[in-house]
């Protein structure tokens, strides 16, 4: 066995660093809570279940996954793991060790079997998780998806502290998939009690217990005494008000009522606010790792000659559908966001160019043109980037119908093959599960993708890439790592050059804080969990 | 009166398998999948296959009618997709909100729009019967959702006169319910109005008149109580018309009542919240509906029902 000294070193430092920089400046102060508003109720805080940007942060704050990032960051660190696990040679298996007397909120101490517990429920199909897929390259989970088998094979409890898990096959991205929310240890008990109410019941190790939920109204959350990370939370409590319109959201934050909008900084005042050097000061921004694109359907009429689609990318003005957007966006040259490891800084994409765009179509035989459809969601913006994109198409003799439809109408016609030609993913962008690359490529560009239901819109199918996926995926030592990142960024070059993209911008989330509310930028928009709750604390 | 009532809530049953009957098939028709709502982004094929075996939305449309049918006689409305809970007391949690908002709606209503009827039926033609006219044209027509964000941005944040929103005690029942009952109020001023310069020009009124009866008397006493007569059919009509309004409304103030329930159904598709919803709104509809016409019958010995 080797170990992974290399990564757990790495997480180590970069923890000192931001320990060094937090003292650097006042430290948190304890005590206090805040307030902090979302349109839509919340839906359920059971970690196996809920999947949106809003249970998502709250389930953090119930429940702790084996292994964590640092604030903002993309860097692995233990956290109920005491430290990073041992990892086989062969990259197939992973054993982890447990902080030792971690206890979840209803006092029993967390084990190994708790861990073994939590990732079958995810797996087991009563449980309805959105999660499932991630974990069945787990030696023997498929079996017991299937109901062939009672328990999953690959996952061996050692010892009360100790578990091993073994894979089917060496996975690079296996550690972030034990990061992510699905992977929070639930306990039994708690889960069998509340039957099918542990969402809006939920017990876990994490840093705040759930105290109150009123249906429709809010959801109290209190400072859980005995959290194994000293000196966490800072805050007592943190209150969750649901039902407030993002505008109304906003009057009362002016008020002093609200500490933080969990739905951002509605349209309506965008500008305002940006513009409002007083306000400024609490307004927060980040580039979320997401990309918003066009999806040239690869078996659809001309669509399926890659001059055509090189031709449409160099006729779409993506600075003009920032606009549309009030500038919330970074202009996009490929798949990659730029916060996603792995993201070539060095990728031009296809520069804005109607007379070199209508030169490659008339190469491709489409002098005059050719008539095609546009899927997009009927939600503003959407149908106005799209009209835009329609006047951008029609200046190189494209002509587009759009169809403007239901969220659920466009995913329905965009992943049925060979029916919609282009589709904007306004809306429906793709947003990473865990910051790692094959994130980006096997769920949406390889060919176990590109099938009826599934997210590959263009469906591309390529063969080689997808060996050479599988193969960097198979690269799991530390060493590997740089060439492993170097690989990825050449598949997504060579998807480029295809042109199944016309990747058009990685949306700029915006928030606002009270004056009372101490968060930095890492802590209110994190990449990954969106926001940290235990790290914000309030001024006295 | 026996035989009416029980004929009507024999009618009642029946509407309210229609209604279930309706909307069960309205949502099959929809080109949405639930499993894939419940699923999320980036769920794989396999997982939503698997979630929609495990909703039984795998099952012919009868068959998963026959089972929800067989289970809402015994009273239970199912589990929601995406909150993961029993239906029935999602809604029982959400009904005395929207029954407080309705409330309030119907006192507003009646409070403004019987005295501006008056008014305005008293001063025929003059500028008080144009003003409340007017009040009623632009009441009935302003869009609910404008309304109740500027009265949010006028009288709770401009002026500070209310909370901005939220669930509480009567400060924050009164903008919801003033923007739900607004509409109502410009329409029963109208209804009232004409209703009561029809009465006004009866023989009895001008014998109350003649009997030296003081104009305060005469009104009250004799023209109003069989001019308010469309009024208490209007308030069981009501019931329906705020069942739709609440959607918006309680959307705005963040009032945690049914249509907002309904309204976060709709947009994941949680089939057994939009359907016990509907069903739960359709006995109340009927039974406002039942009730108004027995307290009219009550009121007015007139009216016969056969």
């Amino acid at each position: 066995m080797k170990r992974f000294t290399g990564q757990s070193l790495m997480g180590s430092s970069l923890l000192g660093l931001t320990l060094l920089l937090g003292t650097a400046h006042a430290a948190p102060q304890q005590g206090g809570s805040i307030t902090v508003s979302y349109k839509d109720d919340v839906t359920t805080l059971d970690p196996a279940v809920g999947y949106d940007y809003q249970n998502w942060p709250m389930e953090k704050m119930v429940f702790d996954a084996l292994l964590d990032y640092t604030p903002g960051g993309t860097t692995l660190t233990p956290r109920l793991a005491a430290k990073m696990p041992d990892v086989s040679k062969d990259g197939k298996t992973y054993t982890f060790t447990l902080r030792k007397g971690v206890k979840f909120h209803n006092g029993r101490v967390m084990t190994a079997d708790d861990v073994k517990y939590s990732l079958e429920r995810v797996l087991d199909p009563k449980t309805k998780s959105p999660g499932q897929s991630f974990y069945t390259d787990i030696a023997g989970a498929q079996a017991f998806v299937d109901g062939k088998a009672k328990a999953v094979s690959g996952i061996a409890v050692l010892a009360p502290d100790r578990v091993k898990i073994t894979l089917n096959a060496p996975n690079a991205a296996f550690l972030n998939i034990m990061a992510m929310n699905f992977a929070f240890i639930v306990p039994k008990e708690a889960v069998a009690k509340a039957g099918e109410d542990f969402g809006h019941q939920p017990v876990g190790t994490g840093p705040f217990k759930l105290k109150s939920w009123v249906s429709g109204q809010q959801l109290q959350f209190e400072r859980n005494p005995n959290y194994f990370m000293a000196g966490m939370p800072y805050l007592d409590g943190v209150t969750v008000k649901v039902g407030l319109d993002p505008s109304v959201a906003y009057l009362s934050l002016q008020r002093g009522e609200i500490d933080l909008l969990g739905d951002g900084i509605p349209p309506a005042q965008f500008l305002q606010v940006t513009r409002d050097p007083k306000l400024k000061a609490n307004v927060f921004s980040k580039t979320s790792v997401n990309t918003t694109y066009l999806s040239l359907n690869t078996g659809v009429g001309p669509l399926k000659d890659v001059r055509v689609r090189q031709a449409i990318n160099m006729a779409i003005d993506k600075t003009k559908i920032l606009r549309i957007i009030n500038g919330r966006g970074v202009v996009a040259r490929g798949v990659l966001p730029p916060l996603m490891p792995g993201y070539d800084k060095a990728e031009a994409g296809y520069a804005y160019d109607p007379a070199k765009a209508k030169a490659l179509l008339a190469a491709a035989g489409f002098k005059n043109g050719f008539e095609t459809i546009l899927y997009t969601t009927s939600t503003d913006p959407n149908p106005r980037i799209a009209q835009s994109i329609q006047q951008d198409l029609a200046q190189i003799g494209v002509k587009v119908q759009l169809k403007s439809l239901a969220q659920s109408s466009v995913i329905d016609a965009a992943s049925t093959p060979k029916t919609a030609a282009m589709v904007w993913s306004g809306g429906l962008a793709w947003t990473q599960d865990y910051p790692d690359p094959s994130d980006f490529y096997w769920p949406i560009l390889s060919c176990r993708s590109a099938v009826q239901g599934g997210w590959n819109w263009p469906f591309v199918c390529d063969k080689a890439l997808d060996a050479r996926a599988g193969k960097a995926d198979r690269m799991v030592a530390p060493a590997q790592q740089a060439a492993r990142l170097k690989e990825y960024a050449s598949i997504f070059a060579a998807l480029n050059k295809q042109a199944v993209w016309v990747p058009v911008f990685h949306e700029v989330r915006y928030t606002m804080k009270s004056d009372r509310l101490v968060g930095g930028v890492d802590d209110l928009l994190d990449p990954t969990h969106f926001i940290n709750y235990e790290r914000l604390s309030v001024k006295k | 009166m026996l035989t009416f009532t029980v004929s009507r809530v024999l009618q009642s049953l029946g509407v309210l398998l229609v209604a279930s009957v309706f909307t069960f098939s309205l949502i099959f028709l929809l080109p949405a999948d639930p499993a894939r709502l419940v699923a999320g982004p980036s769920a794989s094929v396999q997982t939503v296959n698997s979630i929609r075996r495990e909703l039984g939305l795998d099952r012919p449309f009868v068959a998963q009618y026959a089972l929800y049918l067989t289970h809402l006689l015994r009273g239970d409305l199912g589990r929601s997709y995406k909150q993961q809970t029993a239906v029935r007391p999602l809604i029982a949690s959400r009904v005395w909100p929207t029954f407080q908002l309705m409330l309030g709606a119907v006192a507003l209503e009646l409070l403004l729009g019987l005295p501006l009827g008056i008014w305005a039926a008293l001063r025929r033609g003059r500028w008080p019967d144009r003003l409340v006219m007017g009040f009623a044209f632009l009441g009935a027509s302003a869009p609910q959702f404008w309304l109740g964000l500027s009265l949010v941005y006028l009288l709770a944040y401009g002026l500070n006169l209310f909370p901005l929103g939220g669930y509480g005690g009567l400060s924050h029942l009164f903008l919801p319910a003033l923007t739900l009952g607004l509409g109502g109020a410009g329409w029963y001023a109208r209804v009232i109005r004409s209703s009561l310069l029809e009465v006004l020009a009866r023989d009895y009124v001008r014998t109350a008149r003649a009997k030296g009866l003081s104009q305060s008397r005469v009104v009250v006493r004799h023209a109003l109580r069989n001019a308010a007569s469309p009024i208490i059919s209007m308030i069981g009509l009501d019931i329906g018309v705020f069942m739709g309004g609440v959607v918006v409304v309680e959307s705005v103030f963040g009032w945690p009542g049914l249509g907002r329930l309904v309204w976060d159904a709709i947009r994941v598709v949680d089939i057994p919240v939009i359907v016990g919803v509907v069903i739960f709104s359709a006995v109340v509809i009927t039974l406002a509906n039942l009730l108004a016409d027995l307290v009219q019958l009550a009121l007015d010995p007139r009216i016969r029902y056969s």
